[in-house]
């Protein structure tokens, strides 16, 4: 499947694009990962959280005598303990217009959702932690709580934050053309209203922290399976005070999931790594699932406003949404919320847009970014509408799709609004067309309509859902890579960014091994440890790709260029008659004259000390670059499902699911499909089995596997994949990122199915995910 | 009765087992609230078997027990005694790995790795029982754990290509 377009001029590329097997997987398959709690933290005492039972709640006391009495108890800390870091923790995505919330790192007043961290007890083992947990006694004020926009936004109604006048974060709006002249004189109109729930990231290794203090070297070691150790580090030195010298973060080798919560920054990262330097003594706190459900941030629920305006032909004349989008309790980021609005438009070409976003705060557990980060949300309402313009002037979907694309000339194509990184929304490169008619051509629609005839006659009701869209990733400020020529003569790359699964260790091996042209079996990939490289931003928003690997790349490219001179200097011969392959360089028409990257390690790194080097000798051979993007680069891709629904059940069947995907240049095409399959999974879970419902007052009703449905194997189909290959221009490895694309179309996808299949019944489908009690209702109980 | 907490003890109480793990037997002295899951990391130091939800539905912790796939965050550890637990360090035999977990890796069945020990568990008891033949059957064998990364593909494909070896060996000898 692969197809690499031509990278650079006169290169042979021998690794990249290959479906090379993981070098990760004989550890992880054997026991011998090293994920945080498999760390031998043997004399570290272990943390439990108590945290709050109620949304709103004011703490009026707290007795933690009966705990500290238990057996095995060290210490408990609540805010009281802890006033020198009961800083704020900043939103990572932020707006001058933002009704700002203070969030600290533990309730110091006010409790503000139920999972909310209220006092942390260390003890000898986890065990005697919990029980201690237990034994605290807290005296509480319950306050009313939000658990909606719609409630927040409901007049008079309590505030999510005691004495704020708004429960309003921000409300910001976007537009291109003159969108409401547009509505005016529009020959068609159609609006309607969809409902997207929270859903969660679950990860199957929940978050983790762990820290020691050395008294000699003043230096903090903290072991934290975050995506973004350096963000971490930095966010740490910021409220302890410490320059980022004094404090090594660590994201263990292995990493059991991200999918964005991880990449958020929470009150028990600054909370366990202090008390550690007050106690002197290291700790180590893992959450457990129960805590993953109340406090790792979610995403998802947005509330949608929609009309499109569009003529006789059924081309695209206006877009307007107003959306509310449920914060939590608060502004963790703004990213998710910013990034739906400029995802809306998808693939079209739509000459007037209003976008509207109303973020509300609720008394529930902050939302962050999460696999597909806002565009699920944006894509499943861009998408119903289009299926719904087709239902209106009587079209076949897909062809109102194709009437409305983004043609492959048009690119660069600026769309009108803003991207999330605060750059224009420009789309790079693309071949939407490609993606339809891929996806048209492998369904067959034609012969899909008289099945879908035949099996209504039969009472029988399958459906057919399209859903394209659009992705910026690759955003900046930047990432980096180190490469080195080890004393042994081996490379070393050294990641800023670490991975959850993603397989950094084989694809930047690939990379590095073919911009030097060394045996890849001489290259080791590092990651994620702040001592090895000063500064990185870590994985999420599908970025790594595209940012780390034009890093690694050229660094590797700078590497190459210093061992080649130093062979000349030692085949005393010009550089341009070298060649480098295996293990050593040689010249090209005298291959037997040749020199070992270890006597290259050996003249430019270990040296003789105390003795002079030729002036022009490069020593020292390591080189760091940094890359940084221009702007975001545009996956895109389309998601077709074919569904039976059986109207006696509710339950929904996918027949078949089919994934066109664009990334551009794949590096592995292996893990790419991985990450793609990964993502329809998830997709499916958020289209038709995820809810994490609250209830009126804010009560989590969702915190175990038994009443949170994720989908097992046999909920998920596999499905047929196909690959259109459009590199970007903005990097020099022509590469997009891949970790989302499978998620975010597959809820529209599913929708328009779903409602293309009921149409017998006139079920209207607005609202995620299909639960067998939404599909019902959708087809008995509607006007 | 009002019982005084605080002067509760909680690792009073311990009781001696004797189980046999990955073909090696042992005697321990174990906390009885202590649960199989948390001995079999924490005191055996047997790492691979994780954690991942604690309330028997992820599957992430299962290890075969006198041949039958159990969760170990269910169980007690005093209720092995006397029992013989595999666990997925017992599955690569000096350090060559099993035609399984070869599946695993060429056909790109896991991701993170996490999930991965339980599943591998889970498999290797089921594929005991007997052949595993059809897509159906494989994502039925899957269907007890939970796995956040691949999508299941991966590992539909690595179990119908080993039991298909499996078959081709059988039918050839």
């Amino acid at each position: 499947m692969s197809q690499i377009s031509e990278i650079k001029e006169n290169l042979t590329v021998t690794n990249i694009g290959r479906g090379m097997i993981r070098r990760e997987d004989p550890r992880l398959l054997t026991g011998q990962g090293k994920f945080i709690d498999d760390l031998p933290f043997s004399d570290f005492y272990e943390a439990a959280i108590l945290r709050s039972p109620h949304a709103h709640a004011r703490v009026v006391s707290i007795d933690t005598e009966r705990a500290l009495k238990l057996s095995g108890v060290i210490a408990i800390y609540t805010a009281a303990d802890l006033e020198p870091i009961m800083k704020d923790l900043p939103p990572k995505v932020s707006h001058p217009k933002l009704n700002y919330q203070i969030r600290l790192p533990m309730v110091k007043e006010y409790a503000n959702y139920v999972g909310e961290p209220i006092a942390v007890v260390v003890a000898e083992n986890r065990y005697i932690a919990e029980d201690a947990v237990d034994l605290i006694e807290i005296e509480y004020e319950t306050l009313p709580a939000v658990a909606s926009t719609h409630a927040a936004l409901r007049k008079g109604g309590p505030k999510v934050h005691i004495g704020s006048e708004s429960n309003v974060a921000v409300h910001i709006i976007q537009k291109a053309g003159d969108p409401e002249a547009a509505l005016k004189t529009a020959p068609h109109v159609i609006r309607e209203t969809f409902k997207i729930t929270r859903g969660g990231g679950h990860s199957i290794e929940g978050r983790g922290v762990a820290a020691r203090f050395d008294p000699i070297t003043q230096q903090l070691t903290v072991w934290d399976n975050t995506q973004a150790p350096h963000y971490v580090r930095q966010m740490l030195a910021t409220i302890y005070g410490m320059t980022e010298d004094e404090i090594r973060l660590i994201a263990p080798q292995d990493i059991g999931g991200g999918f964005g919560p991880k990449a958020q920054f929470y009150g028990e990262e600054v909370v366990i790594p202090w008390i550690v330097m007050q106690m002197k003594h290291p700790v180590k706190w893992v959450e457990d699932r129960w805590e993953n459900f109340i406090s790792a941030t979610m995403e998802r629920s947005q509330t949608h406003r929609v009309e499109v305006g569009f003529d006789e032909d059924g081309h695209l004349l206006v877009l307007k949404d107003v959306f509310e989008h449920d914060q939590g309790a608060y502004c963790v980021g703004l990213q998710v919320p910013t990034i739906t609005m400029s995802t809306l438009p998808g693939p079209y070409v739509i000459p007037n847009i209003h976008s509207e976003l109303i973020s509300c705060y609720t008394n529930i557990v902050p939302t962050s970014s999460l696999r597909g980060a806002g565009r699920p949300q944006a894509v499943t309402v861009m998408e119903r509408m289009m299926d719904r313009i087709a239902e209106h002037l009587g079209m076949e979907p897909a062809e109102i799709r194709r009437r409305n694309l983004i043609q492959p000339d048009q690119f660069p194509y600026a769309v009108g609004l803003l991207f999330r990184d605060g750059s224009p929304l420009t789309y790079d490169s693309g071949n939407y067309p490609a993606l339809l008619e891929g996806a048209v051509d492998r369904i067959d629609i034609v012969k899909f309509r008289r099945d879908q005839a035949e099996a209504r006659s039969q009472g029988r009701f399958l459906g057919l859902g399209l859903s394209m869209y659009v992705e910026g990733t690759g955003i900046g400020p930047y990432e980096g890579a180190r490469v080195r020529l080890t004393n042994s003569g081996k490379i070393l790359v050294t990641l800023a960014a670490s991975p959850q699964g993603q397989g950094y260790e084989t694809v930047y091996a690939q990379v590095a091994a073919d911009a030097i042209g060394v045996d890849i079996d001489l290259v080791e990939v590092r990651h994620g440890d702040t001592s090895s490289i000063p500064y990185g931003q870590g994985t999420f928003a599908s970025r790594v790709t595209a940012t780390a690997g034009p890093a690694v790349w050229e660094a590797s490219e700078l590497l190459k260029s210093d061992l080649l001179a130093v062979a000349a200097s030692l085949l005393k011969c010009d550089v341009s008659s070298l060649a480098l392959s295996g293990n050593s360089v040689f010249i090209e028409s005298e291959p037997e004259r040749r020199v070992l990257l270890y006597d290259i390690a050996l003249v430019s790194n270990v040296g003789r000390h105390g003795m002079s080097v030729p002036r022009d000798l490069p020593i020292a051979i390591e080189r760091t670059a940094y890359f940084k993007p221009v702007q975001a680069v545009y996956s895109s891709g389309i998601s077709a499902v074919i569904v039976e629904v059986d109207p006696e059940t509710g339950k929904i069947e996918i027949l078949k699911s089919l994934l066109g995907h664009d990334c551009g240049n794949v590096l592995n095409p292996m893990i790419v499909e991985g990450q793609i399959l990964g993502g329809h999974a998830h997709g499916i879970g958020n289209a038709i089995y995820e809810e994490a419902r609250y209830s009126e007052d804010g009560q989590p009703q969702a915190v175990s596997y038994l009443d949170y449905a994720l989908p097992t194997a046999i909920e998920v189909p596999t499905p047929e994949l196909f690959h259109v290959f459009s590199p970007s221009p903005l990097n020099p490895l022509g590469v997009k990122g891949a970790g989302e694309g499978g998620t975010i179309p597959v809820p529209g996808a599913v929708a328009n199915a779903v409602e293309d299949a009921l149409r017998p019944f006139g079920s209207r489908i607005c609202e995620l995910p299909l639960t067998p009690e939404r599909v019902l209702r959708a087809i008995y109980d509607h006007d | 009765m009002a019982v005084d907490e605080s002067r509760a003890d909680p690792v009073e109480d311990k009781s001696w087992i004797s189980v046999t793990i990955n073909g090696s037997k042992q005697d321990y002295l174990v906390e009885q609230r202590l649960s199989l899951a948390d001995f079999i990391r924490n005191q055996v130091g047997l790492k691979g078997t994780h954690l991942g939800c604690e309330h028997g539905s992820c599957g992430a912790c299962t290890v075969i027990i006198d041949d039958r796939a159990v969760r170990s965050c269910l169980m007690f550890a005093v209720q092995s005694d006397g029992s013989s637990i595999e666990t997925v360090e017992g599955l690569a035999i000096d350090g060559v790995l099993s035609p399984l977990q070869e599946s695993f890796q060429a056909n790109h069945a896991l991701q993170c790795g996490f999930c991965t020990s339980g599943f591998l568990m889970s498999l290797v008891a089921r594929l005991r029982e007997g052949p595993i033949d059809t897509e159906s059957e494989a994502r039925e064998a899957l269907s007890g754990n939970i796995c956040r990364c691949t999508g299941y593909s991966g590992m539909v494909a690595a179990i119908l290509e080993q039991s298909n070896s499996i078959q081709g060996i059988k039918e050839n000898s």
